[in-house]
C-alpha cells in the first residue's frame, strides 16, 4: 500500500523529519552506525523522498539502540530515536520482513511474555528466543548457564494480580 | 521519608544485587521504599518499537499504583525510569492522549507524582555530604569510573536529570565513599542495549571500547546505575583480563560498612573480589 512516510511518521512520533539540513551530528555520534546500511541522517533523507521499500527493509531501524545520542545532539530538536520507533511500526504492520529478523522476533517474544505475565520473565524468553532465532542456539549457553547458578534466571515466573490487568489493556490496545 | 519504589523486572533476575544492595542502603540510611503493590513490567524497549500505546499504557499503570502511595517514585533501573518519565511527560503536556491512555488503563492522571532516579534521590534528598559522615570503610583504595549509559540522562527535555554530556552527581557520591573518580569521556556512551541477544557482536565491541578506555584512564572497575549496562558490560567484554562493573549502590553499602554486602559480589558475571582484596576491602 502507498503511503505518505514522512506524513505517517509525523502522525506517530510527532517528529517533523523535513526539519533536518543534514548536518551528520546524529550520524557522527551514533555509536551502532558501523552496523547500519545507511545511518540516521540518511534514513530522515529517505522518509522525505519516502522511499519506503528501502527503509523497511532496512537493517537501520531494527539496529537502532534507542540511546537518544541523535536526539540529543540534533540542533533541530528531531527525536531521531522516536522516528526509528515510528518506521519499525509502520514496517510490522505494512507487513516487511524485519531487516534484522531476530531483533524483532526479541520483542514480540518479550512483549509476549508480558502480556501472559505481566512481567517480564528472562528463563521463558530466553528459551523461547533460543529455539526460535538464527543466532545458533550454543551461543551464550556458558553465560546463561552461569547467571542460572547465581540465581539470577529463576525458572518459574511470580504470579502476580498485574497479570490479568495487563492483558486486559493489551487486548484493548490490540483491538 | 517513605518514597514509593518501582523495582522493575531486572531487579528480580539479572541485577539481582541491584535490589539487594538498594534495600540495604536504604534501610541502613532510614529511607523507606514502600514497593508498588502488583506493579508491572514498563515495555523496556520493546514496547516502544512495536506500539507506541503499549508504551505509554505499561507505565501508566504503575504511575497510577504510585499515585495512590506517595508523592516520590523512586527507580533503580535507568530503563524503566526513562519509560516512567517519558510516560509521565507525555501524560503532562499531551491533553488528548492523556485521555486516551487514561481511559485505556483506568485512572485519573493526577501530575502530583514525580518519577526519579535512585541516583538523584540519593544525591538530593540524602546528600553526598552525610553519606561522607556516614563511611566506615574508606574506598580511597579503588579506583573507579562512572558510567551512566544512556538513559538516565537522554533525552535531557524529559529525563532532567544531571548533565547529558558530563554527568557529575554520582562521581560526587563515589567521592563521598573515598574512591578515586578517574576522568573519562564515556560516562554516557552506549553499551548496545537491548542488541544483546540478537546482535551481540556490536554490544561486545561497544563495551570492550568502554572496559579499554575505563583502563587507559587507570580505572580497576566500572561504576553502573543499570541492570542493562551492567549484564552488558560483565558480560560482553572481550579483552581477557576482565573488569568487574559495580552497581553504585554496592560500593554505598561496602563503604557504610554494611555485613552483607560481601553476599552481592557472588552474583557476579566477573569476580570482583581480586580487586576489592588488593584494596583492602575483602577478605
Amino acid at each position: 500500500m502507498e503511503i505518505n512516510l514522512a506524513a505517517e511518521v509525523g502522525r506517530i512520533s510527532k517528529q517533523q523529519v523535513d526539519l533536518c539540513y543534514h548536518c551528520h551530528k546524529c550520524t557522527s555520534g551514533c555509536p551502532i552506525v558501523d552496523a547500519m546500511e545507511y545511518g540516521p541522517d540518511l534514513v530522515l533523507k529517505m522518509v522525505s523522498l519516502n522511499q519506503q521499500e528501502e527503509i523497511f527493509r532496512s537493517r537501520d531501524i531494527w539496529l537502532c539502540a534507542g540511546c537518544y545520542t541523535c536526539a540529543t545532539r540534533c540542533p533541530n530538536e528531531i527525536d531521531i530515536a522516536a522516528v526509528m520507533d515510528a518506521l519499525r511500526q509502520l514496517a510490522v504492520a505494512e507487513r516487511y520482513p524485519a531487516g534484522v529478523p531476530d531483533a524483532l522476533l526479541f520483542h514480540r517474544l518479550f512483549l509476549g511474555v508480558v502480556k501472559r505475565l505481566g512481567r517480564s520473565h528472562e528463563a521463558a524468553m530466553l528459551g523461547l528466543f533460543k529455539m526460535l532465532a538464527q543466532v545458533p542456539i550454543t551461543n551464550d549457553l556458558v553465560a546463561g548457564a552461569r547467571l542460572f547458578m547465581r540465581g539470577k534466571v529463576p525458572l518459574l515466573p511470580k504470579r502476580t494480580r498485574a497479570a490479568p490487568e495487563v492483558r486486559r489493556i493489551f487486548n484493548e490496545v490490540n483491538r | 521519608m517513605t518514597y514509593a519504589y518501582y523495582p522493575g523486572c531486572s531487579l528480580h533476575s539479572t541485577g539481582l544485587e541491584y535490589g539487594l544492595s538498594t534495600r540495604s542502603v536504604f534501610s541502613y540510611l532510614g529511607m523507606g521504599l514502600a514497593e508498588l503493590p502488583d506493579w508491572n513490567c514498563c515495555g523496556a524497549s520493546s514496547a516502544h518499537a512495536l506500539n507506541h500505546k503499549m508504551a505509554l499504557a505499561l507505565p501508566a499503570r504503575n504511575l497510577a499504583i504510585a499515585q495512590g502511595i506517595s508523592k516520590d517514585l523512586v527507580i533503580p533501573c535507568a530503563a524503566c525510569f526513562n519509560r516512567m518519565k517519558s510516560t509521565d511527560h507525555a501524560l503532562r503536556t499531551d491533553l488528548k492522549l492523556r485521555a486516551e491512555i487514561e481511559s485505556l488503563v483506568g485512572f485519573t492522571y493526577t501530575g502530583q507524582v514525580t518519577v526519579r532516579p535512585l541516583l538523584d534521590v540519593l544525591y538530593t534528598d540524602y546528600s553526598p555530604e552525610k553519606i561522607r559522615q556516614q563511611v566506615k570503610n574508606s574506598l580511597k583504595g579503588l579506583r573507579v569510573v562512572t558510567y551512566y549509559g544512556c538513559l538516565l540522562v537522554r533525552p535531557p527535555q524529559v529525563t532532567q536529570f544531571d548533565d547529558p554530556d558530563d554527568p557529575q552527581v554520582m562521581a560526587e557520591l563515589m567521592s563521598a565513599l573515598g574512591a578515586h573518580v578517574m576522568k573519562w569521556s564515556h560516562a554516557t556512551d552506549c553499551c548496545g542495549a537491548g542488541l544483546s541477544l540478537s546482535r551481540s557482536d556490536v554490544v561486545q565491541k561497544l563495551v570492550s571500547r568502554l572496559v579499554d578506555r575505563a583502563r587507559e584512564a587507570s580505572a580497576e572497575v566500572l561504576v553502573t546505575a543499570c541492570p542493562l549496562c551492567q549484564v552488558n558490560l560483565e558480560m560482553r567484554q572481550i579483552p581477557e583480563i576482565k573488569m568487574p562493573a559495580f552497581y553504585f549502590t554496592e560500593l554505598l553499602g561496602l563503604a557504610l560498612g554494611l555485613p552483607e554486602a560481601p553476599t552481592w559480589w557472588r552474583k557476579h558475571l566477573v569476580d570482583p573480589r581480586p580487586i576489592l582484596r588488593t584494596a583492602g576491602l575483602a577478605e
